[in-house]
């Protein structure tokens, strides 16, 4: 692993509102949800991070901001992975989709869609991916009651 | 007179019930319908090949069309976005028909209570045999068989109308 290349990546992220920090060996970046962009093109075309592997979310029921959306991306070339986190509001629960830069956003973005209801912005296509038409709510919020079924085929007597 | 015809020894004739016979006949024919969908398939591999080895209970041909077969294995967990699929495999198949729960996710939901899994199938099939465990040891698969075998030989089997 190239510790130097993460060295150079924390410098040159620090600013604009992040704050990147090294948490069990891995470059974490908290930013505002505005420069999501921006740093992910950065990450992608001036430091190689050619795969997006995920993205989730976090749910924290007694915060304001609530939730958590967290991406992680890897570089094939280096080696390293480097994770990013930005904050919503339960009002206001919108991020930019990564769809311009990586195409397999298409389908987390749904995933995340579908369990947190996170919405992405720019990501016209947000229909049920892992759920089905039909389903109320976001099974994954910690409000989410555990025994609450959403069945499709009626229950025999 | 013809050879053939003729009365020559004992065991001319065998008298028997009707749901004995066919009874009989049906429960050494059982062909399964796997609908596998988690981890218990392997525990359907084993019981199904050599080691346990299912034939010898005549329920060793899976059929891969619900329209050819007689027993309806579910095996692993039942999700809410799979049932409508379960049930319509279970419609397709013709009378008479068996379903055997194949361990506790297709029995209760098991460990899983959620968004997602259904908590039982015998919320939307009937179901003949239940078969426990996480996943089931090939034993327990062959006493659910086994009692499967029984309740079809001590059952009525109608092949006219209700009466016969």
């Amino acid at each position: 692993m190239d510790q130097g290349l993460l060295e150079r990546l924390r410098e040159r992220l620090d600013g604009d509102g992040r704050e990147p920090v090294f948490a069990h060996g891995l470059l974490v970046v908290q930013l505002p949800r505005e420069a999501l962009l921006d740093t992910v093109k950065l990450l992608k075309d001036a430091f190689g991070f050619d795969l997006f592997l995920d993205v989730t979310a976090i749910d924290w029921p007694q915060r304001e901001p609530r939730f958590d959306v967290v991406y992680h991306f890897y570089s094939t070339r280096d080696h390293v992975r480097v994770r990013l986190k930005t904050t919503v509001t339960m009002a206001d629960p919108v991020v930019d989709s990564l769809l311009d830069h990586y195409g397999s956003a298409h389908f987390m973005e749904r995933e995340c869609h579908d369990m947190f209801g996170i919405v992405f912005r720019g990501n016209a296509d947000l229909r049920p991916i892992l759920l089905y038409e039909g389903f109320e709510g976001h099974p994954l919020r910690k409000d989410y009651p555990k025994e609450r079924e959403q069945p499709l085929v009626r229950y025999r007597e | 007179m013809n050879q053939v015809h003729e009365k020559s020894s004992a065991f001319e004739y065998l008298t028997t019930r009707k749901d004995d016979l066919v009874g009989w006949a049906r429960k050494f024919s059982i062909f399964p319908y796997p609908f596998v969908t988690a981890c218990c398939a392997m525990e359907f591999m084993s019981v199904s090949s050599t080691m346990y080895d299912t034939d010898r209970f005549g329920a060793a041909l899976p059929r891969f069309s619900p329209r050819q077969s007689d027993l309806l294995m579910v095996v692993g967990t039942i999700t809410h976005k799979q049932a409508p699929i379960l049930k319509k495999v279970y419609e397709q198949m013709c009378e008479p028909k068996w379903v055997m729960a194949f361990g506790v996710c297709a029995t209760s939901g098991g460990f899983y209570q959620n968004y997602a899994a259904l908590q039982g199938i015998d919320k939307i099939i009937p179901v003949d045999v239940y078969i426990p465990g996480c996943p089931p040891r090939p034993e327990s698969v062959i006493d659910g068989i086994m009692q499967l075998q029984d309740k079809i030989a001590n059952a009525s089997h109608p092949i006219i109308n209700e009466k016969f």
